[in-house]
């Protein structure tokens, strides 16, 4: 039983590194910024614009992030 | 003249969904290994098969949107992944050679999924699998419905299938050339690409769509790679001054010791 929670565990430890990577943000952050997408498709507003200024951002503060890490 | 007209529009409308599958093949391949990546392609093309041979014309009601938003979403956070890597490695704040050792550990924590699983690096067969298989359903989508419009699908499945060797053609022709392009570069540009290409399919699958819709995708690239290069050139600033001040910092020290 313990050997099958650990590699249950390892498993999803796996999948989680697979998919959010090194900042969950980022992962988060792409999740919001398409469901807000979605949410704009539904009304007569343009969507395009909305998609490349989340980039911008969430990469920008991933990278402030990163940079701060490394000061300390 | 119509039955030309219908071979030119499909072979046009393929060699955009097959470039955009050999991006994504080519850009895997060269930077992680072409053992998994061919694997993910075999796999993307058999489920293709196995997909359109099931559902033949009623191949349309597959709700494309959803599998761009999910496929859109996936590469997204893949592409941003690598791209922030590649910029904190150009701008000297992250080791160039790191990499194999994080990838290492990772596959050494995944001890299970690599026991079980057939595909090797299961990064890139996933990433291969799924450009192949989502642009193989586009293309199948574009032969399906130029094909029955004119009544003539055999037709425009040669436009079709010219299409498709023409580009993987290419492909072979262009792997060897991009294998000698140093590593960070070539991740830099993958992440590029990545995150391009899931911005572009990422809101068209949410509903909404594009200025100019596939000629869009220029501009997308145009936009991440400049915003890319302008942060590599912003953080080797920060970095310079760090350094700078470090070293003024550590300089009482040094006239102390002689």
């Amino acid at each position: 039983m313990n050997r099958i929670g650990r590699s249950l565990r390892g498993f999803a430890a796996f999948w989680r590194d697979f998919i959010v990577g090194d900042d969950w943000r980022i992962a988060a952050g792409v999740i919001v910024a398409l469901g807000l997408t979605a949410a704009l498709a539904m009304t007569t507003v343009p969507t395009w614009w909305l998609m490349p200024i989340a980039v911008a951002l969430l990469l920008a503060s991933s990278l402030w992030r990163a940079v701060r890490a490394s000061q300390r | 003249m119509r039955d030309f007209l219908l071979v030119l529009a499909v072979f046009v409308a393929c060699v955009v969904e097959s470039v955009e599958a050999l991006t994504i093949v080519l850009a895997v391949g060269v930077t992680r290994g072409w053992h998994a990546t061919m694997r993910g392609v075999a796999a993307g093309l058999l489920s293709l098969a196995v997909i359109v041979a099931a559902l033949g014309p009623a191949l349309t009601v597959i709700p494309i949107n959803a599998l761009r938003l999910v496929v859109g979403g996936l590469l997204l956070v893949f592409g941003l992944g690598w791209l922030r890597k590649a910029i904190l490695r150009a701008s000297g704040f992250k080791d160039l050679h790191d990499e194999d050792a994080i990838y290492q550990r990772q596959r050494e924590a995944a001890e299970h999924a690599e026991h079980t699983g057939l595909f090797g690096d299961s990064y890139s067969f996933t990433l291969a699998f799924k450009g192949v298989l989502l642009e193989g359903l586009e293309v199948a989508f574009i032969v399906l419905t130029f094909g029955a419009n004119q009544h003539n699908i055999p037709l425009a499945c040669v436009g079709a299938v010219a299409a498709i060797v023409l580009v993987t053609g290419v492909g072979i022709a262009i792997r060897a050339p991009l294998a000698r392009v140093p590593e960070n570069t070539l991740k830099f540009v993958v992440g590029v690409l990545l995150t391009s290409f899931g911005m572009f399919w990422g809101v068209e699958g949410a509903g909404g769509s594009w200025p100019g819709s596939d000629a869009a995708l220029l501009g997308i690239i145009a936009f991440i790679l400049g915003g890319a290069l302008a942060a590599v050139a912003w953080l080797r600033r920060v970095r310079a001054e760090q350094s700078a001040r470090a070293r003024v910092d550590a300089e009482p020290l040094v006239v102390g010791q002689s």
